[in-house]
């Protein structure tokens, strides 16, 4: 290696959570979940799970209640449309 | 030094040998005339077990740089060749090598490129991939194909930047001429093994290679600062402006150990008191001695600049060669279309601001493989003399 050149020459990292960037920030809209009509919440049963079934950014968990992750859901709106009981609204992200 | 072994060689055949000859590990490439005999001689050196490497089979050129990058990155010495469409199906891959530091050495047979289909030479093809972040060095014969692609090895290794070997199609690639090879344990022990920047196949450490890397520079997950993207590019920069001082030290090394030269960066013909220079690349240059050698005989004091290395560009060099000089006539087979050639604006360039500036035109020859004689070069050199051109580029010998 000639000690010429500048280290690091080359984009890598190490294979790990936010290596690409958090893209969460690209949001307009974030989801909020409202418990009271929850359908896995309300009947303690992973039953439903249909946000999570349907995101395509793969942020919302499987557990109960369902946890989404905001660092990296860009806000698309998918899991709120397709939640069978309105259970999740998007609401308008203040920004700085 | 042992003795001379002399060989018939077609310009294809030299650079297939000189990429045995430097044992390369990975070859893939895709069949277009007039490079094709270079991966058909290297399979088959493969296939009688001659040379140890993994010859693989690709369905395009675009996917034979692609091998040749992952396996550059892995750590094997990878090798391709290509020309004129196929260079240019690959040109994403030509920017990608570069970025990626993978020091790929490539054989491009110079031909014109379609449409209209010409399978015939010309330079257009390697021109057009001049900002792409790779070394550009021309051939002027069969001995520097040679010559050329065991010196590429080391340079592109050390500075982790591919290169580029151009030799013109048919005129050299199809052309058998007398060419001295190495002995294998001679070569062998110019070059030094191949290290990877980072060993990408340690399965205890697995990394990603060429995220997407912002404008500003980051910390990742291992806490280490990553580069912008701006910042790679300009270490990418830095490291072809100093392949203008690793060129001529490999240049010099190899006429040590084997007492032949290619120039390094430029080579000078008769260039001390020429009051013209003649300046041009690859085996035009060649035809141009002629040419120089007969303005001679008419008193008229020409000299020849071949333009060995031309990404990066030697500038001061050539400034140097330059500077006794009254006219110099650009001779080159492309055209940046709209203006003039490519090799004609960087020469009055390099020569802005300087005092006492040559009267500097512009010619293009030998398009689509447009046959060029030294008498044309000549008369054109003589005509720049004269005065009688007004209109730079002129097109040589073109009828209709």
């Amino acid at each position: 290696m000639n000690k010429n050149l500048r280290e690091p020459i080359w984009a890598a990292s190490t294979i790990a959570k936010g290596e690409g960037g958090i893209t969460g920030d690209w949001r307009s809209h974030r989801p909020v979940l409202n418990k009271e009509k929850c359908t896995v919440i309300l009947r303690n049963k992973p039953v439903c799970h249909l946000c999570w079934l349907y995101c395509p950014e793969a942020v919302v968990s499987r557990n109960i209640p369902p946890e989404i992750d905001l660092l990296y859901c860009k806000g698309c709106g998918i899991c709120a449309k397709e939640c069978p009981v309105d259970a999740i609204s998007m609401e308008l992200e203040e920004k700085d | 030094m042992s003795e001379k072994n002399i060989q018939i060689l077609s310009g294809t055949e030299a650079a297939a040998l000189a990429a045995k000859l430097c044992k390369v590990e990975v070859v893939a490439a895709y069949p277009i005339t007039p490079q094709s005999k270079i991966p058909e001689k290297i399979s088959e050196y493969v296939e009688k077990g001659e040379l140890e490497a993994e010859f693989v089979l690709v369905e395009s050129e675009h996917s034979a740089l692609g091998v040749c990058i992952s396996a550059s990155l892995a750590g094997a010495r990878a090798f391709t060749a290509t020309c004129a469409n196929g260079l240019l199906y690959m040109s994403e891959q030509v920017h990608w090598a570069a970025g990626s530091r993978a020091p790929v050495v490539m054989c491009v047979a110079n031909r014109g490129v379609g449409a209209p289909w010409t399978i015939l030479n010309d330079q257009q093809d390697t021109i057009s991939q001049r900002d792409a972040g790779w070394i550009q060095l021309y051939c002027r014969n069969n001995q520097e194909i040679l010559d050329t692609v065991i010196q590429a090895f080391i340079i592109a290794e050390e500075l982790f930047v591919p290169v580029m070997v151009c030799f013109d199609g048919f005129v050299l690639s199809h052309t058998n001429m007398p060419v001295d090879v190495p002995d294998s344990n001679d070569v062998a022990s110019m070059i030094p093994p191949y290290k990877p920047v980072l060993d990408i196949t340690d399965s205890k450490h697995i990394v990603n290679i060429n995220p997407v890397t912002f404008s500003t520079p980051r910390p990742f997950a291992n806490g280490e600062i990553q580069p912008s993207y701006m910042g790679l590019r300009k270490r990418l920069n830095e490291a072809l402006i100093l392949a203008l001082t690793t060129i001529p030290r490999v240049d010099a090394l190899f006429e040590k150990k084997f007492n032949r030269t290619t120039g390094g960066l430029l080579w000078e013909y008769m260039v001390e008191d020429a009051e013209v220079i003649l300046l041009s690349m690859g085996s035009l240059a060649s035809e141009a001695e002629v040419a120089a050698d007969a303005l001679r005989q008419n008193n008229i004091k020409a000299g020849v600049i071949g333009v060995r290395c031309y990404r990066p560009f030697p500038g001061e060099a050539i400034k140097k060669s330059l500077q006794h000089a009254d006219y110099v006539a650009v001779f080159e087979k492309d055209i940046s279309y709209g203006h003039e050639g490519a090799l004609c604006s960087d020469i009055k360039s390099v020569l802005y601001g300087t005092p006492n500036q040559p009267r500097i035109m512009g010619f293009i020859a030998g398009i689509g493989g447009k046959d060029v004689k030294a008498r044309e070069l000549q008369q054109a050199t003589i005509d720049l003399i004269d005065g009688r051109i007004t209109e730079s580029p002129v097109w040589i010998n073109l009828t209709v």
